[in-house]
């Protein structure tokens, strides 16, 4: 199968201090790619070297068969980025923000594209309202509509949940899943072993500059002492319990 | 390569747009580049002006100049900020990441300052032409003036990028601002240099905004205008070179 993204001893040290000591991995097209590890762990710096913000010390990095250095133009063109914090204009409206996007993208049309999305991410009843005025959840819905804009091929969300309320994780979630089935190859950082595991097809784990783990799930599973049976009693999480009284995770 | 250099003016105008957006949505912009300087205007004329003696009957053509100097020097800080908050919320690597000229999430800013400020000006102006504001001045030197305001304007843009991409907090982003605002109070934007004791007098007579104000008061009331424009020019010229030299590097470092 082909591939988005192809690593190679990719090394990037700030000042003394090595951040990336060697990182390897390959995502395949259309899979969701979820690079886990610790705070600090240098996922972020993965991120923008893929998405060519940042320039590596060594190493290669190859994105939809373009070198990030050589390349980065045609990089940008293939590629978005949704960065860890919501890079939205909080004073344009939502509809403004994604006709903005759109217009830069040079694309048709911008207003229908704009519609469509504020359609698809259930934003249409606060399209015109200042991004200012919205919840975090769709702040990131907005954020991640925005880079949809264009219909990316590989899309990179640096730890989209973070930060959010339990219910906006979920919705999240459901948008990523959403994107996954219509083909767009995802990369994911996150430091929630849970969100990994509900969303991602394969997942690395970065640990002091390196990738320790590599695999699916159950490949992962294998890399550990076999299951043993025990009898625990079953207690909800507070996270369960928090989502059955507000009731809404049904209505989803 | 090409297809960024093919938009870059559209890019450009996409920039121009969003931030033009973000002034006219904010009342505390307008207040400060608008209103407090027709304000100060009112107030230097009807209340301190009767005690002036500035060498004119009319002192609202002396004063403009000034007041158009501070205008623009109190939209300074404005640039910083939209800037900081750029960086800060991650829009800026947005822009990054996507296919366009990179230098044009800079440049909309600094264009925005000036669009924005010509409108405050010409807002002034005709505040001023209401209050008895009268010029002899031909189309060549009403260009002349522009010209003098947007490089001024430009300057200060450039220095306020510096601040807005190097600042660790909005509160040292919108910093900058503050010497800048003295600047046309210790020259001859409101009252002649030959009033002040020596040593400020000295100052004032070799700070930029003196040649400037010199410069652009000659233009507007028809008199020669000697080696003061010169002066402006080369005062104006020089931080612009040494501003957009240094913004470019905390630029660079910064992507």
């Amino acid at each position: 199968m082909e591939k988005a993204i192809e690593v190679k001893s990719l090394q990037k040290s700030f000042k003394d201090t090595g951040v990336l000591k060697g990182v390897d991995f390959e995502v395949k097209r259309g899979e969701i790619f979820a690079l886990l590890g610790s705070n600090g762990a240098g996922k972020t710096t993965i991120v923008k070297i893929l998405t060519t913000l940042l320039i590596q010390n060594g190493g290669t990095a190859v994105v939809n068969s373009f070198d990030v250095t050589s390349k980065p133009d045609s990089v940008r063109q293939s590629i978005s980025l949704t960065g860890q914090f919501a890079a939205v204009d909080e004073i344009l409206t939502g509809r403004e923000n994604l006709i903005m996007i759109a217009k830069l993208r040079h694309l048709k049309n911008p207003r229908k594209i704009a519609d469509d999305m504020l359609d698809r991410f259930g934003l249409t009843a606060a399209a015109d309202r200042k991004v200012s005025t919205y919840s975090g959840g769709m702040r990131r819905r907005l954020d991640i509509s925005m880079s949809l804009v264009g219909k990316p091929q590989l899309i990179f969300l640096d730890e989209p949940t973070t930060g959010l309320d339990p219910e906006a994780r979920i919705e999240v979630w459901k948008v990523i899943k959403e994107l996954a089935d219509n083909g767009t190859t995802v990369f994911l950082t996150t430091q929630y072993l849970e969100e990994a595991e509900q969303l991602a097809d394969r997942i690395a784990i970065l640990h002091e500059g390196r990738i320790i783990a590599n695999g699916t799930l159950s490949e992962l599973k294998t890399l550990f002492p076999s299951p043993k049976v025990e009898y625990v009693e079953k207690q909800p999480s507070l996270e369960e319990i928090f989502l059955a009284i507000i009731g809404k995770k049904e209505a989803k | 390569m090409e297809s960024t250099k093919k938009h870059f003016f559209s890019d450009m105008g996409v920039m121009l747009g969003r931030s033009m957006r973000h002034i006219t949505r904010s009342m505390d912009t307008i207040i400060t580049v608008t209103i407090m300087p027709i304000a100060l205007m009112l107030l230097f004329v009807y209340v301190i002006g009767g005690a002036i003696q500035s060498g004119t009957d009319n002192y609202v053509n002396y004063l403009l100049p000034g007041i158009l100097l501070m205008a623009i020097a109190n939209s300074i800080g404005y640039v910083s900020f939209r800037l900081f908050t750029d960086v800060q919320r991650g829009i800026f690597d947005r822009f990054h990441s996507m296919p366009i000229a990179r230098s044009a999430a800079l440049w909309g800013h600094v264009l925005t300052s000036l669009v924005s400020n010509a409108i405050s000006i010409v807002v002034i102006i005709l505040v001023a032409l209401i209050m008895g504001f009268s010029s002899s001045a031909g189309i060549l030197s009403w260009l002349a003036v522009a010209g003098i305001l947007a490089l001024f304007t430009l300057t200060l843009a450039w220095i306020a990028v510096i601040a807005g991409i190097s600042a660790k907090s909005v509160d040292g982003a919108t910093v900058v601002a503050y010497p800048i605002h003295f600047l046309p109070l210790i020259s001859s934007a409101f009252v002649p240099t030959e009033t002040m004791p020596s040593g400020i007098r000295t100052f004032a007579e070799n700070q930029p905004v003196t040649p400037i104000v010199e410069a652009i008061r000659a233009f507007l009331s028809g008199q020669p205008v000697g080696s003061d424009i010169w002066v402006a020019l080369a005062w104006c010229v020089g931080i612009l070179l040494v501003a957009y030299f240094f913004a470019m590097r905390v630029y660079k470092k910064r992507v």
